[in-house]
C-alpha cells in the first residue's frame, strides 16, 4: 500500500495547500451541517459521559439537601444545609478528612522516592534488564484486593507472617502488625502498590532525557551529584509532578485495602473519606450525610485536578510541539 | 613513566568503575527480588498443602501440590470467572466503539473548541466514584439492575472511556498528514481513508488502550462489591467472600488469588511498553 501511496506523498507535499484551499469553497453553503458531520463521531461518546457521569454529582447534590435515611420512612425530605452541619459535626468524618491527607500524602510521597530510586537503577545498562523491569512492575498488576488480602494473611500475620520471620533476628516476637500499627499496616501496601506507577513515569522522563547535555557537562568535569542536582532532576520535575498528582487522584480513592485488611479500624484509625462514605450509605443507610460528605470530596478532589488537568496540558503541548 | 603512571591510573579507574557497576547492578537485582517476593510467595503458597501454609519459619521447600486449585474450583470459582470475562470484555468493546470514532473527532478531523472536549473527558477521570456511589446504587435498584452484569458494563465503560479517548487520540496524531493528504488527493473517501490508511498505523496502539482497560476493569473492586452479590459478582468479590465464608485458608486463599490475578499479570508484561502511555493518559511516550 506504500507503494500506491508514494507517488501520491510527493506530490502532495508541493500541492497540499492549494488542495485543501480548493475544497474549502465547497463546504460553504452547508458549513453548518458540515460542522455537525465533523461533531457526529464524538457525540455518542460525551452523551455517554454526560449521562454517567455527570448526572449522578447533580443527584448527589440534590440528596445531600435531603435528610433521607433508607430505614427511616418518610425521613426524605428537603433540610437544606443540614446534612453538610452533620458531616462536618461528625467526628468520624473529620478523622475521615484527616486520615484521608495523612493516608494519600504519605503513600504518594514514599512511592514517589522509592519509585524514583528503582528508575535510576533500573535506567542504566545492565544483564537482565528487561527481566528486572518486568519483575518491578507485576505488585501494579496484581489485583488489589488479592494484594491486601495477602499482605493481611501471610505477610502481616502474627505467627505465621512473613514480616515477623524477617525482622525476628532484630528482636522482633509476635507482632500485631495490623492493631498496633494500622496506617502504617495500609500506607506499606500501598506504596508496594504505586511505586512501580512511580518508576514507570520517572523512567520515562529518565529515557526522554537529552544524552548531550549529559555528555557536555561530564566534559565539563562535573561529577555524577552535580550532573543529577542542575541537568536531571530539573528535566524530572515535571514528570515528578505528573506521577505525584495523577498518584494522588488515585490513592485519594483508596478503598479495596482498607474493606479488606482494617475495616477503617481500630476505631476510625484507617477510615478515609471513601469508606467513611461508604459506612455511611451502606451501613447506615443515611443517603443525605453520604451525599453531603460526597460532595465535599469532590470538591476537595476538583481542587487537586485542576493542577493536574494544567500539568497534563503543558506535558501534551511539549511532547506534541515535539513529535 | 609519567606516560605509564598515567596509564595505570586509567587502569585503576576503570576497575573500579567496572566494581561499582556491579555493586549497582546487584543492588538493583536484590531491590527487584524483595518487591517481587510478595508476588512469588503467593505462587508458592498456592501450591502448598493448606498444613503447609501454616509453619514458623515459613517454609521455601515443600511438597508442591495442586490440590487447593482443585479446592478453588470445586469452591464456585467459574461463575465469578464469567462474570469477570463478560464485564470486562464487553465493556472493552464498548470503550472502543465509542472512542475510536471520538478520538478521531478530536485529532485528524477536530471539531470546534476539540481541546474543551478532551479536557472534559480527562476531568470525569478525577471525580471520585464514591461520590457518586449512592445515586448509581438507587437508580440501579428502582431499574432492577442491582446484581447485574450489565450495570458493571455501563460504569467500567465509563470509568475507562476518558483513559481511551486520550490514549487513542495520542496513537492518531502520529499518523502523518502527508499519508492522510495523499490518500484524499487520490480520491479515498472517508471509509477508505480509515480502514487503508488510519487502522493500519493505530492497531497496536488501539490494542495497548484495550488491554489498559482489561487491566483497570479486571481489578476493579469498589463498584462491584457495593452494586454485585451472588447473581453478578466478580472475581475480586469472590476473593473477599471467599475469605469471609471459608475463613483464613491461606493456600486456598493464594490460589484463589493467583488465578484472579493471573491475566491481568500477564496482560500487563505484554503491554508493558504501552503502560506508562495509558496510565499517564498518553501524555508520556
Amino acid at each position: 500500500m506504500s507503494d500506491i501511496l508514494a507517488p501520491a506523498k510527493q506530490l502532495s507535499a508541493g500541492l497540499g495547500r492549494t488542495a485543501t484551499r480548493r475544497q474549502s469553497p465547497r463546504a460553504t453553503p452547508s458549513r453548518r451541517r458540515q460542522a455537525w458531520v465533523r461533531r457526529l463521531p464524538l457525540v455518542p461518546a460525551l452523551i455517554y459521559m454526560i449521562v454517567v457521569t455527570q448526572a449522578p454529582f447533580v443527584v448527589t447534590f440534590w440528596y445531600s439537601l435531603r435528610s433521607w435515611n433508607l430505614l427511616e420512612p418518610g425521613s426524605n425530605r428537603f433540610a437544606g444545609f443540614n446534612e453538610y452541619r452533620i458531616a462536618f459535626a461528625d467526628p468520624a468524618f473529620r478523622a475521615a478528612a484527616i486520615n484521608t491527607v495523612e493516608m494519600t500524602a504519605s503513600a504518594v510521597i514514599i512511592s514517589m522516592l522509592l519509585g524514583t530510586a528503582l528508575a535510576i537503577l533500573v535506567n542504566r545498562k545492565f544483564l537482565g534488564r528487561s527481566i528486572v523491569r518486568t519483575m518491578l512492575i507485576t505488585p501494579f498488576l496484581v489485583m488489589p484486593v488479592a494484594t491486601a488480602l495477602l499482605f493481611k494473611t501471610t505477610i502481616y500475620d502474627p505467627i505465621y507472617g512473613l514480616l515477623d520471620f524477617v525482622l525476628s533476628p532484630f528482636g522482633v516476637h509476635h507482632v500485631n502488625w495490623i492493631g498496633s500499627f494500622p496506617m502504617p499496616s495500609i500506607v506499606a501496601v500501598l506504596v508496594w502498590e504505586w511505586a512501580p506507577f512511580m518508576m514507570l513515569i520517572v523512567l520515562a522522563g529518565l529515557q526522554g532525557e537529552s544524552l548531550e547535555a549529559l555528555e557536555a557537562a561530564r566534559v565539563d568535569g562535573a561529577n555524577a551529584y552535580q550532573m543529577f542536582v542542575s541537568i536531571t532532576f530539573p528535566h524530572l520535575r515535571r514528570y515528578i509532578e505528573l506521577g505525584l498528582l495523577l498518584g494522588s487522584i488515585y490513592i485519594v480513592q483508596t478503598f479495596g485495602e482498607i474493606y479488606t485488611i482494617t475495616q477503617g479500624g481500630p476505631g476510625t484509625a484507617t477510615t478515609n473519606l471513601p469508606y467513611y462514605l461508604y459506612e455511611q450509605a451502606f451501613n447506615a443507610f443515611n443517603i443525605g450525610t453520604a451525599a453531603a460528605a460526597g460532595v465535599i470530596v469532590v470538591i476537595a478532589t476538583e481542587i487537586v485536578a485542576t493542577f493536574a488537568l494544567r500539568l497534563l496540558s503543558s506535558l501534551f503541548k511539549a511532547s506534541e510541539v515535539m513529535s | 613513566m609519567a606516560k605509564g603512571s598515567d596509564h595505570r591510573r586509567r587502569h585503576k579507574r576503570g576497575t573500579r568503575e567496572w566494581a561499582l557497576g556491579n555493586f549497582w547492578t546487584a543492588v538493583t537485582w536484590v531491590a527487584a527480588f524483595v518487591l517481587f517476593f510478595p508476588v512469588l510467595w503467593m505462587v508458592l503458597t498456592s501450591f502448598k498443602a493448606e498444613k503447609a501454609a501454616y509453619t514458623s519459619p515459613p517454609r521455601i521447600v515443600f511438597h508442591p501440590t495442586l490440590s487447593e486449585f482443585s479446592q478453588v474450583f470445586s469452591g464456585g470459582v467459574g461463575p465469578p470467572l464469567e462474570h469477570s470475562l463478560f464485564v470486562t470484555i464487553t465493556s472493552t468493546v464498548v470503550v472502543l466503539v465509542l472512542a475510536v470514532p471520538a478520538a478521531y473527532s478530536l485529532s485528524i478531523r477536530p471539531v470546534k473548541r476539540w481541546s474543551d472536549a478532551l479536557f472534559f473527558f480527562l476531568s470525569t477521570k478525577m471525580l471520585p466514584y464514591v461520590a457518586a456511589i449512592v445515586p448509581i446504587y438507587i437508580v440501579a435498584r428502582n431499574l432492577g439492575l442491582l446484581d447485574n452484569d450489565w450495570e458493571l458494563v455501563i460504569l467500567y465503560t465509563a470509568m475507562n472511556l476518558p483513559i481511551a479517548v486520550w490514549m487513542i487520540r495520542s496513537f492518531l496524531l502520529e499518523v502523518p498528514k502527508e499519508v492522510l493528504e495523499a490518500a484524499r488527493i487520490d480520491g479515498a473517501n472517508l471509509w477508505t481513508e480509515v480502514t487503508r490508511v488510519i487502522m493500519p498505523i493505530v492497531v497496536p496502539g488501539i490494542a495497548a488502550t484495550a488491554l489498559i482497560c482489561v487491566i483497570f476493569s479486571w481489578n476493579e473492586f469498589f463498584f462491584a462489591v457495593n452494586l454485585t452479590a451472588t447473581k453478578a459478582g466478580t472475581m475480586p468479590v469472590f476473593l473477599v467472600g471467599f475469605i469471609q465464608s471459608e475463613g483464613l485458608y491461606w493456600a486456598r486463599l493464594a490460589a484463589a488469588s493467583s488465578i484472579a490475578s493471573l491475566p491481568v499479570i500477564l496482560a500487563g508484561w505484554l503491554a508493558q511498553k504501552q503502560l506508562v502511555r495509558g496510565l499517564s493518559l498518553g501524555a508520556l511516550k
